[in-house]
Parts: C-alpha cells; sequence; structure tokens
C-alpha cells in the first residue's frame, strides 16, 4: 500500500530546476484528532527520495530543497499513509496532520468524537460488537441487562424496556446512531424500537451528565452505535443464524460493508426474526410469539477533515401479547390472579393474534461535518423519524380486526454541535438543536384516542467543557437549555372534563362540546434548565475516582398530561393531569475504580433526588359496566433513589476469569413516605469464564443469576365483590414474587472456514435447570411464569 | 466560518417556522361504537301480565360516573317469566342494537345469571349458538319462594364452550350487572 502510494506520487512529481537549493522545510506531524504529536513518522519527498522521520517532539526537518513544490508521502504506524503537496519557498515550515489510531477512529464521526467523550466524570458502561453479538436473537433490552444497575420492565419476554437505577421509559433517553429515538417511549409496555443486531456498541450513562443528547434524561442515556468503517479498499461483512428452542424460532442477520481508500463507504444490514409461542417449564404462553423485519443503509464519505453521511433504518415489529392477559374488570382479574396457571393455554403456533402490537419505525438521517483549524470540529445533522404504532385488542362485530390504537408520530430534528479544542487542556462543547414533533391518533380506531393530537417544538442549546487540570485531575461542568411548546387538541369526556373541575380551571381552552364529549385546545410551554459538573481524579494509573453531579429537568409526557380511560394491557383506568410541571432530578454519582487486567472492579454509589417526581398509583374503584376497575391516578412528589451498583473481576487462573455483578437501589416516595412501586430488587449475577484466545478462542461461561425477593412495595391491593361466591375478595396486585435463581450456560468456537473468513459456533443454554419463576418487573407476572429452559444455537460467519 | 454558522441558523429558523405554520385543524371526535351502555332485561310472565324490565346505564363509558341501576317491579312468586336481554349503545344517535352482534358471534359469547344473597329464583337458557351450547340473550326466570337478594348478569367474551358456569368459562368480561331484586 505505501509504495504504490509512493509510485503514484513519484509519477506525479515535478521535477524543476531553479537557482535557489538549500531551503528547508519543517514542522511537526500531529494527530488529527487530539493534537498529540506523531513521533516516528516518515517523511519521504518525491522525486530526490530524501527520508526524515519525526523526532520525539513530532518534528521533521528536510534540507537542500529548491523553491518548487514537492509531493511528500508521510506514514506512520498507526496513521493511513497520506500525501501532500508542498510549496516550498525560502525555508518553509508546514504542520502536518494525520488521522492516528487508524483501528480506532476512522468513523465518520460527526459525533463519533463527541462519542467518545461522552461524559467524562461519569463512568460508563459498554457493550461491545461481541457481546451485543450473543444477543442476536434478543433485544435491545436483554443485551442492556447485562450491565450492572440495568434491569428490564418487561411485558411478557419480547417486550423488554430497559430501567436505568431504577428508572424507564420517558426518564431514559435512547440515542441511536445520534438520532434521539422519539417512538413513544412514555410506555412502558412499548419496547425501543432499535435492531440490536445494527449496532457495533451500546454504551450506557447512568445519569443526565451527556447535555449533548438531551437535559430530561432524569434516568439515563443509552447511546448505541454502529461499526466504525476503515477507510481503506475493503468488503466484509458478517452473518447471525441463532436458532432457539423455546419459541421454536430463529434469527437471521447479515451486514456487508464495502469501504475505499478515499473515504466512501456503505454498509448494508438486514434482520429477520421470528418466534412462536414461548413456554414456561410446565405451559405454552399463547400469543406470544414475535416477527421482526429490520434493515438499514448506511451511505457516506469519511475524509480527513470533513465528512458526510447518509442513514436510513426501517424497524417493524409485530408482537403477540399473552392472550391470558387481556381482561374485563377486576372480577376478571382476580380469577386470572388467583389460577396458577394462565386461563388461557392454547397449542402452540407461529400465528400472532390479538392482543398484539404492531410497530414500524422509520429513521433517516443525514449529517455532515467539518474540523476548522484552531476551532473545533463543526456537525450539521438532520434527522426524520416516523412511527407508527398499532395495538389490536380483543374485539367485537366490525371492528374485530381493526387497531384499537393506531399513533403515528413524526419528528424532524436538526442539530448543529461544535466541538473545539480551546487549549491541549480544555475541550468545549456546544450546540443547537430544533424539533418539531406531530402526533396523530387515526380516529378510525373507533376507540377514543389514547393520546391526543398534538404539534410540539423543542428548542435547545448547550455548552459543556472539560478541563484537564493536570494528569490526575479532569474537571468537567455544562449546562443545557431547552424549551417546549405543545399544541394540543383533546377530546375528553364531559364527565371527567368536570369532575376534574375543568370546567372552571380552564374554560377558555374549550373548542367544541359535543354531547358527552368536549373538544379542548391545551397549549403547554416548559422552560427545563439542566446541567452537570464534575470531576475524574487517577490516584496512579490503576485507582481512579469519578464524581458527578447532574440536574435533569424532564417535562411531562403525553400520557402524564392527557391519559383519560381505561389501559386494557393493564386493566386499569388510567388517569393523567393537565397541570403537571417538569420533573426536575439531582443525581450524584460517584465511581471509586480499580483498573488492571488481572483484577479491576468498580464501586458506584449514587443518590437520585426527584422533585415533582410523576408517578402513577391507584386513587379508587371505578364501576363501569365491564365491572369494577382499579382507577390509577397520575400524582406528583418527591422522590429519591438510592442504589450503589457494583461490579469486579477477577482472573485467578490462565485463561479463566471470576465475574461478579452486584445492583442495589431503593426508591421511595418522600413525600408519602412509602417505597416506589416497581423498582428492581437486589440482583446479583456470578460468572466464571473460561477463555482461551490461542486455542481457536475456545470460550465457555457458566453464569449464575440470583434476584432477590423485593421486600419494599406500596401495599396498591383492593378488595371487590363476586357476585358468583358471593364475597369480596382481595386482588394482590402487590405482593412481589419470590427470589429466584438461574443458571446459564455460554459457549463460543472460532473456526478458519477459508482464508478470509471464520465461522464462530455458539452454543447457549438460559435457565439450565427450567426453573420456574416470576419476575417482579415483568407486568405479565400476575398472569403466567417466566420462560423455561432454552437451549440456542448461534452460528457467526465473518467475512 | 461565520457564512456556515449564518447557512446552518437559516436552515434552522426554516424548519422551525416551516413547522410553525402548520394548520390547526380539529380533529374528528370518535364516537365508540363497539361500547355497551345499557342493558335491558325484559321479563314477561309466560302466563301474561305487565312486564318486569330491569335496566343499567353508563352512559360516559369509563368516565367517572357510575351506571344507573333501575327494577321496574318486584317478582311474583311462583311466576315464570320468558326472560329477553338488550344490549344498547346510547353514546350514537340513534341507539344502536348490540345484541344483533352479539348474537351473530353467539360461538364467542355467553350470559350467565347469578343469584345471589337469599334470592330464590332459577333460570334456563332459551337460546343456544351454532353449536348447540348457550348463548342466553333469552332465557326463562322462575321465581321460587318470598325472597331478596341480587341477581347478576354477565356477559363474557371468547368463554370457554361448553361450560359448567362462572367459574371455568374464562374469556372476558364484556358486561356485567347486578340488580337488587325481590320476589313477592
Amino acid at each position: 500500500m505505501r509504495s504504490y502510494t509512493l509510485l503514484i506520487l513519484l509519477l506525479c512529481s515535478i521535477t524543476s530546476f531553479s537557482q535557489n537549493c538549500d531551503n528547508t522545510l519543517s514542522g511537526t506531524v500531529t494527530d488529527l484528532h487530539d493534537g498529540s504529536l506523531l513521533i516516528g513518522a516518515t517523511l519521504i519527498v518525491a522525486g530526490i527520495e530524501q527520508a526524515v522521520d519525526t523526532d520525539l517532539n513530532g518534528k521533521f526537518t528536510i534540507t537542500n530543497l529548491c523553491d518548487d513544490t514537492y509531493n511528500i508521502q508521510v506514514s506512520h504506524p498507526y496513521c493511513l499513509t497520506k500525501g501532500f503537496s508542498v510549496k516550498v519557498s525560502g525555508n518553509t515550515t508546514k504542520n502536518i496532520k494525520l488521522e492516528h489510531h487508524l483501528e480506532e477512529l476512522n468513523q465518520i464521526t460527526v459525533v463519533g468524537k463527541a462519542f467518545n467523550n461522552k461524559s467524562k466524570t461519569i463512568l460508563e458502561n459498554r457493550i461491545s460488537k461481541e457481546e451485543l453479538e450473543r444477543f442476536s436473537s434478543g433485544t435491545l433490552g436483554d443485551a442492556l441487562n447485562s450491565l450492572s444497575g440495568v434491569s428490564s420492565l418487561n411485558t411478557g419476554n419480547t417486550v423488554v424496556k430497559p430501567l436505568i437505577n431504577g428508572l424507564h421509559s420517558s426518564r431514559v433517553v435512547i440515542i441511536n446512531n445520534g438520532v434521539r429515538m422519539e417512538d413513544q417511549e412514555w410506555g412502558s409496555e412499548h419496547a425501543p424500537n432499535v435492531d440490536v443486531n445494527s449496532e457495533g456498541n451500546l454504551t450506557l450513562i447512568k445519569g443526565a451528565g451527556a447535555l449533548q443528547y438531551s437535559g430530561d434524561a432524569v434516568g439515563g442515556v443509552i447511546v448505541a452505535e454502529a461499526s466504525k468503517i476503515p477507510v481503506k479498499d475493503s468488503l466484509y461483512g458478517k452473518t447471525l443464524l441463532t436458532g432457539a428452542s423455546n419459541g421454536r424460532g430463529a434469527s437471521l442477520t447479515s451486514k456487508l460493508t464495502k469501504s475505499y481508500q478515499n473515504g466512501w463507504y456503505v454498509t448494508l444490514q438486514g434482520t429477520l426474526k421470528r418466534f412462536g409461542d414461548f413456554e414456561t417449564p410446565d405451559y405454552i404462553l399463547s400469543n406470544t410469539g414475535v416477527f421482526e423485519r429490520n434493515a438499514s443503509l448506511q451511505v457516506g464519505l469519511n475524509r480527513f477533515d470533513y465528512g458526510i453521511e447518509a442513514y436510513y433504518s426501517i424497524f417493524k415489529n409485530e408482537i403477540g401479547i399473552l392472550r391470558a392477559s387481556h381482561l374485563g374488570g377486576a372480577q376478571d382479574q382476580i380469577r386470572a390472579i388467583n389460577s396458577n396457571q394462565p386461563l388461557v393455554i392454547n397449542d402452540f403456533t407461529y400465528d400472532i393474534i390479538a392482543p398484539k402490537q404492531d410497530v414500524t419505525h422509520h429513521l433517516a438521517r443525514i449529517k455532515g461535518f467539518k474540523n476548522f483549524d484552531g476551532f473545533g470540529k463543526l456537525s450539521l445533522q438532520y434527522d426524520f423519524q416516523r412511527n407508527n404504532r398499532l395495538e389490536f385488542d380483543i374485539r367485537r362485530g366490525a371492528d374485530k380486526n381493526n387497531a384499537s390504537l393506531d399513533l403515528k408520530l413524526d419528528t424532524h430534528t436538526l442539530m448543529l454541535d461544535l466541538v473545539s479544542h480551546l487549549t491541549d487542556e480544555v475541550n468545549l462543547k456546544s450546540g443547537l438543536m430544533a424539533r418539531h414533533q406531530n402526533n396523530f391518533a387515526n380516529p378510525n380506531t373507533g376507540v377514543r384516542r389514547l393520546i391526543p393530537d398534538y404539534d410540539k417544538y423543542d428548542l435547545g442549546i448547550y455548552a459543556s467543557a472539560d478541563y484537564r487540570l493536570n494528569d490526575k485531575l479532569l474537571l468537567e461542568g455544562g449546562a443545557r437549555f431547552d424549551y417546549n411548546k405543545m399544541n394540543v387538541f383533546k377530546f375528553y369526556r364531559t364527565s371527567f372534563w368536570e369532575s376534574r373541575n375543568y370546567d372552571q380551571l380552564f374554560p377558555e381552552i374549550i373548542v367544541e362540546e359535543l354531547g358527552n364529549q368536549v373538544l379542548t385546545n391545551p397549549q403547554l410551554n416548559f422552560y427545563n434548565a439542566s446541567s452537570t459538573i464534575g470531576a475524574t481524579y487517577a490516584f496512579n494509573d490503576k485507582y481512579k475516582v469519578f464524581f458527578n453531579y447532574s440536574i435533569a429537568s424532564r417535562a411531562p409526557n403525553s400520557s402524564e398530561l392527557f391519559s383519560e380511560g381505561l389501559h386494557h394491557s393493564a386493566s386499569r383506568i388510567e388517569l393523567g393531569d393537565l397541570q403537571f410541571k417538569s420533573e426536575i432530578g439531582h443525581k450524584i454519582a460517584l465511581t471509586f475504580q480499580r483498573n488492571n487486567e488481572i483484577f479491576n472492579f468498580s464501586v458506584s454509589p449514587f443518590v437520585n433526588t426527584i422533585n415533582n417526581f410523576i408517578v402513577i398509583e391507584p386513587t379508587e374503584i371505578q364501576q363501569t359496566v365491564r365491572g369494577n376497575f382499579q382507577v390509577w391516578e397520575y400524582r406528583q412528589t418527591n422522590a429519591q433513589l438510592l442504589g450503589v451498583d457494583f461490579d469486579a473481576s477477577y482472573s485467578f487462573a490462565k485463561n479463566f476469569r471470576f465475574n461478579n455483578q452486584v445492583s442495589l437501589v431503593k426508591g421511595y416516595d418522600r413525600t408519602s413516605d412509602e417505597p416506589l412501586i416497581s423498582m428492581p430488587p437486589i440482583n446479583t449475577k456470578n460468572e466464571i469464564v473460561y477463555h482461551n484466545p490461542n486455542f481457536k478462542n475456545l470460550r465457555l461461561a457458566l453464569e449464575s443469576e440470583y434476584l432477590f425477593r423485593q421486600n419494599e412495595y406500596p401495599n396498591n391491593n383492593f378488595e371487590v365483590f363476586i357476585p358468583e361466591t358471593e364475597t369480596m375478595e382481595i386482588i394482590d396486585l402487590s405482593t412481589p414474587p419470590n427470589a429466584y435463581h438461574l443458571l446459564n450456560f455460554n459457549s463460543n468456537i472460532d473456526f478458519k472456514a477459508t482464508k478470509k473468513s471464520t465461522l464462530t459456533i455458539g452454543f447457549k443454554i438460559t435457565n439450565i435447570f427450567n426453573t420456574s419463576y416470576r419476575n417482579y418487573l415483568n407486568r405479565l407476572r400476575y398472569y403466567a411464569d417466566d420462560l423455561g429452559r432454552n437451549f440456542s444455537l448461534n452460528l457467526k460467519l465473518k467475512y | 466560518m461565520k457564512n456556515l454558522n449564518l447557512l446552518a441558523f437559516a436552515i434552522f429558523a426554516t424548519v422551525l417556522f416551516a413547522s410553525c405554520s402548520n394548520d390547526d385543524d380539529a380533529p374528528a371526535p370518535v364516537n365508540e361504537e363497539e361500547v355497551i351502555t345499557t342493558l335491558k332485561v325484559t321479563l314477561t310472565p309466560t302466563g301474561g301480565g305487565t312486564p318486569i324490565t330491569m335496566e343499567t346505564r353508563d352512559l360516559d363509558g369509563d368516565g367517572p360516573n357510575p351506571p344507573v341501576v333501575a327494577v321496574s317491579q318486584n317478582l311474583a312468586t311462583g311466576v315464570t317469566y320468558n326472560g329477553a336481554i338488550i344490549l344498547q349503545n346510547e353514546t350514537v344517535s340513534p341507539p344502536e342494537n348490540i345484541t344483533e352482534e352479539v348474537e351473530e358471534e353467539s360461538l364467542d359469547h355467553q350470559f350467565f345469571y347469578t343469584s345471589g344473597d337469599g334470592l330464590d329464583v332459577t333460570t334456563e337458557y332459551s337460546n343456544f349458538d351454532t353449536n348447540e351450547n348457550p348463548l342466553g340473550t333469552e332465557f326463562t326466570l322462575t321465581a321460587g319462594e318470598v325472597s331478596s337478594g341480587t341477581l347478576t348478569f354477565t356477559l363474557r367474551h371468547e368463554p370457554t364452550k361448553p361450560n359448567t358456569g362462572l367459574n371455568d368459562a374464562g374469556g372476558e368480561t364484556d358486561f356485567t350487572t347486578t340488580f337488587n331484586v325481590e320476589v313477592q
């Protein structure tokens, strides 16, 4: 490669004769990305075949040059060889920038660079590509679940919502390839619309410290990024096929990348996943199949100091919801809860019928960046997302096959970001964001809109800086301001409108009164400020401490503001409140880390105090013609979450490693002094891994997962009259299920398939002992057990 | 550099204003057609006489107002009545008859009658689905001894058929209502 470049340079070099040939060309060679000096870079001047190396200060000097234009080739062991054309006139100085760390950094990185230091004072947890590939047939939530401090709020086993230090949904922001996901994430049974196979790695930031993405991540930020593409002529790809016994399904995913020396690249990726009904140790979970189809295309140009990239992805997922979880009133609920197994168990099938979700998410993005000397990297990004969510209930008559919920959410976002290296010690990130969102609730469902039609406008501005005081201490601080405006058209039931006193409070927003409904036009404005401050101190090359304090402000979401009616899948009536204010979280996070190959650990305690925390809780029983329903009302209170995440890894013998993880979180409502609902119980994972890179990269891992029983929970039980038995019975919605222990086995081995391709065979068993268990954080735990044993075989071909 | 910044701001502003200029078309209301607001039971004495009506109406569905329940008169001891159940959606005008839909989907529906609290009545199904299992929009009711108590009507959607009663019927409740009844 190098000689080839040289040849070209030789061919196009111009030799001329001139009088003055004792000029000197000098300068330094630095890393384009961080400005560090490159020592030992070789410069070869074409035509005169003079070669010099840079010294310990990155400096070079080439003597005896004429007044002329020279072509110079610069190479460095870790850099892409580059050709330069220099006009020499007298003694000339030329500073040269090379793109260092070829294997790490040649992405199109508008935000790529920003992504490498999302927050410098919060410990970031990462899931690498190799780890991610083990979750190829699972979901994003499953993959994240492998990190300490992350659990998941499930609806069955296919709707998996990440729960970071006890918080979820609107409090967790997901950034997918630089785009903030706007996929009706407020819903606790709405899984993120992200294909785990389209991502190269996941980064988790447990806090709001990463202000470049958002100021409202009270819980945390999940950043999913595509793999980086090298700047060289190359064609590569991989195909993964996973088959699993539980659900009797498979997933197939393939990715192909073509890249060129001149910086152009294109990547095409697709996933197909199909599972039938899943099984517990004792019975089939009827109507729990899943059918997922995804594709993405990425085209871009990555040059030294500028780049442009276009990206498009489609995610389509059809998910069956356990048939036995769809209920009428409280009387049905008590039958379902009191039964040891689901009330509907049918034969295994791949068919997915109502109740089900069918979601399509389009994401298109175009971004470009340019590096300016002494100014920084400026990037501009526009993205468009369209989310269409269909939810089907069990219905009667002409509407039988009609969706009960049909929402179309369109989001346009424009972002301008600047990353500047003000000095060697100070980095500054700043930017602007403008977003418009339109939600359309299709009235053809024949069901009153769960979420009203609205237009939403967001404007954001942020700046954050880090200052490296010395080798040991780094300080970081930042602030962000967001303005949100919502223009809503909402139909209220007249009876609800009046019972809430809205007719007295907001008579001015009535547009029209239509018999038993009132059309209103609420216009809401929210002004949110958020900030972060932190420090990192390295005691030595092993021990390091991170400290971060962040304030996050979150405007209430459309569900918290406007819910007003029966939520079928939860079998309860949910009521929002038009008068909510923004929720403000103060999170203090500390991490003490030991970094070492043999033995490393990190301890991360945190306190998250949230004012105006929006919580939903039961308030009364309401009679309807379907029977009694519990009414759950959103309410604002002050909450506090405390916890600690612990990770440790110890290589106790050659090729053997022991990993341990413990996550603990406690959540309290400080106003009522009650525990918060749906807080993950303490859990611990212990794993023994044998990994031999010298023998076909063999990896064997045995993992034990122990989930304690949640002992702190609010009592939301209620009584209901059962006509058949003429008794009042307590519906126990509160008591958490018992602790459980699962054992999992995971293995993989590499084989050279051809000269250029590797076949990796993976074999996995989850729940080896086929334990029956229920998880407190699974919304379907009232009705059915969790999954039984599963064998899965994973074939990966890299080419 | 300045130009680039300006350009970016220009694009920002354009997108913002373009999106702000959205028209404010008011959305169409949704009148739920599947809703059952009203259940009317008409009990006609087999030997002739004034029919007794029992009615439950909840015009705001799962809104905050509870259903209104009314029974026209007491049952007479020893009398057998032919019962007929009418289900209506009164949120639309004219009111929609839901009984027809239930009868069309007879395999997916069944009414259950539960007497409680000491009420002495017996019931029997008078109409059946296409598999000859009970449907129950029509029934006979015989009033026994003088007594008082509750009479509950429950409509189950997608029940297990055949079944021995509410306990093993499964499915989900589409409508349930309890009347306070007296036998004189």
